[in-house]
């Protein structure tokens, strides 16, 4: 988002900007240095940063992701209950359990590989298509151009339930040859997918601009050479953060998977987590959602050093931050 | 340096499969909300042709959106819902981006990776940790009968509308605060000291200036938000299961996977739509617009 370009105003701004609350934030600036100093400043002066803010950020913060460390606790429980601990067990309920754990309950084992070949075909299809078509649409000009932008801009403002319903429909009725199944739900994967690369990769070519290109073709490159020895490469961060988030919002979704399901088969986990929350769930349930879990945040981690390393000597004020990236849609 | 037909020549692959699995299908919807029903299977037979189209189901559709009639219950319940879940949105996420925007400094880092961080924790993990912690037995009752603020712990998850408009802020509120966060970043801090040095009080300054400032943020990341909740049915069967806190979505839902009746879940698609169409333009234009902003 561009949070990262509001820090440094932050911190320019910080003190005589008189908004809200924060009245005498200037005068501190010596004082700031002992954290008991800090501390007794806080608490002696009612006004001089808005507590009542601070309150409300943080609680909301510990209200979001506390009940997500309860349920990967309960992952963890060792009776058979995921609202009453009875214990802790790392593996029972991951690989333990004989008959009821993710990896031996075949429902549990298929929704974890199911979820992840959508994700994995999907980042492979709508990537590469995404990029062609945010190329494409950037620098194509004319009616037709317009048109496809309008196009392009749908998918990201339809809420998904229409988009499943509509895709349920041309299956079922037109498009034959295509009964729900993976394939289906790969192809709505890739459809709901392809405007966020889009966005992601436009964003980029917007902030690069034509120069680079333009002096490598003064310089003798054929158009191919320009496209891939110039435009390929800066364009690389930008493509590394669209696979990151088709696989991202493809393991999340659960409506397009729905509806595009052939049945159990077809199960994804959220399927899995969504069919299973109405009736009794064992903390398998907790351990397969946890899995996902640990895998979205590694790949979270991974994806910012590699994203860190590419854009490495690119000054940190340039429109090319992963965050930002990620955030192409802000308004 | 490019030849011209390049451009486009890039574009036509994403274009196509956009129009084939995007435009066709919606057209597909129309075609089985105007067309007619297989007398021996009752399935429908859609109709691809403007000429062809029956208005019966579509007109029984519309009959039941009547005041009285169960759709409009239905639509009634449902606006009600998304409007007490965008204002609880709001006056979670309002102070959390404003304080992030505004004031945090050195915790800023953290608490915006915190904030991302829902983001990559899938939405049904968030509702079955949410359901974990309202079940009869959870931690929430729990803590509700220890503390004694009541004796007899509350039912959460039978047809509840406090959790199910609960369920919709908990759920949606990380994508109201990003977009919000951001818009409140690009307000001009030298606006706010010319406010202050005109003697403006901070109150003054934040209801005249940052607040006015702020409204095309808050316009737009409520419709973020209020799309997805308008067609939201799975938060409502997690939290409730119960008919009578069915929303739209879960009425279209019903037609296709319970009932027999796809055209008239074609029909109720179809109206939704079309209720939704000016939330749906307004979010692409302003996409568009900061789109053309980027470019300039």
């Amino acid at each position: 988002m561009s949070a990262a370009s509001g820090s440094r105003a932050a911190k320019s701004g910080t003190g005589k900007s008189g908004t809200g609350e924060n009245g005498t934030g200037g005068r501190g600036r010596i004082a700031e240095r002992t954290f008991s100093h800090r501390l007794k400043v806080w608490i002696a002066n009612p006004w001089g940063h808005p507590r009542f803010l601070v309150i409300v950020a943080w609680a909301y913060v510990l209200i979001s992701i506390v009940p997500v460390i309860v349920a990967v606790q309960f992952s963890f429980n060792a009776g058979r209950s995921v609202t009453v601990w009875q214990g802790f067990d790392l593996t029972k309920w991951y690989f333990s359990e004989p008959a009821y754990s993710v990896w031996h309950d075949p429902r549990l084992q298929h929704a974890l590989f199911q979820s992840l070949k959508l994700a994995g075909l999907d980042m492979l299809i709508a990537t590469p298509l995404g990029v062609l078509l945010a190329i494409g649409l950037a620098r194509w000009r004319g009616p037709l151009a317009s048109a496809s932008n309008f196009i392009m801009l749908f998918p990201l403002v339809t809420p998904e339930l229409m988009m499943g319903v509509a895709l349920f429909l041309v299956f079922l009725n037109l498009f034959k040859f295509i009964p729900p199944s993976t394939t289906a739900q790969v192809l709505g994967h890739v459809t709901f997918s392809l405007s966020y690369v889009v966005v992601i990769v436009r964003g980029r070519l917007f902030s690069i601009g034509k120069q680079y290109e333009e002096a490598a073709a003064d310089l003798g490159a054929t158009p191919w050479e320009c496209l891939r020895l110039v435009l390929l490469p800066l364009l690389l961060p930008a493509i590394f953060s669209s696979l990151m988030m088709v696989f991202a919002i493809s393991i999340d979704d659960f409506v397009i998977s729905q509806w595009l399901s052939c049945g159990s088969d077809c199960d994804t986990v959220p399927i899995r987590v969504y069919s299973s929350t109405r009736g009794a769930p064992l903390p398998s349930i907790n351990a397969l959602a946890a899995i996902m879990v640990y895998m979205t945040l590694s790949a979270i981690g991974v994806a910012w050093l590699v994203h860190k390393f590419m854009t490495r000597g690119e000054r940190p004020e340039g429109r090319g931050g992963m965050m930002q990236n990620m955030g192409g849609f802000d308004m | 340096m490019y030849p011209k037909w390049l451009w486009p020549v890039f574009a036509v692959p994403g274009v196509l499969w956009l129009i084939l699995l995007f435009l066709v299908p919606f057209y597909a919807v129309i075609g089985v909300a105007f067309g007619g029903i297989d007398p021996i299977f009752m399935n429908p037979v859609p109709s691809w042709n403007p000429a062809d189209w029956q208005y019966d189901s579509m007109i029984a559709t519309l009959k039941g959106f009547l005041p009285g009639n169960s759709y409009w219950t239905v639509l009634v319940r449902t606006t009600i819902y998304v409007a007490l879940a965008l204002a609880g949105s709001l006056a979670i996420g309002y102070p959390v981006a404003y304080y992030i925007s505004r004031h945090a400094k050195r915790s800023k880092g953290v608490l915006l990776a915190l904030l991302v961080l829902p983001f990559w924790v899938s939405y049904m993990m968030r509702m079955l940790a949410w359901v974990n912690l309202f079940s009869p037995n959870g931690y929430i009752n729990k803590f509700l009968v220890w503390t004694h603020l009541v004796t007899t712990p509350p039912d959460w998850l039978n047809g509840n509308p406090t959790s199910v408009v609960l369920g919709l802020i908990y759920g949606y509120v990380p994508y109201l605060i990003l977009p919000l966060l951001a818009a409140l970043d690009r307000i001009d801090r030298s606006v706010l000291e010319a406010a202050r040095d005109l003697g403006a009080s901070p109150a003054e300054a934040f209801y005249h200036v940052t607040l006015p400032l702020s409204k095309p943020g808050i316009l737009g990341a409520s419709v973020i938000i209020a799309l997805p909740m308008f067609g939201d049915y799975y938060t409502p069967n997690i939290v409730s299961g119960s008919p009578k806190t069915t929303m739209l979505g879960n009425q279209i839902d019903i037609y296709f996977h319970g009932g027999p009746q796809p055209s008239v879940g074609a029909s109720l698609t179809m109206l939704l739509s079309l209720f939704l169409a000016v939330l749906m333009a307004y979010y692409m234009i302003t996409i568009a617009r900061a789109q053309k902003e980027l470019q300039a």
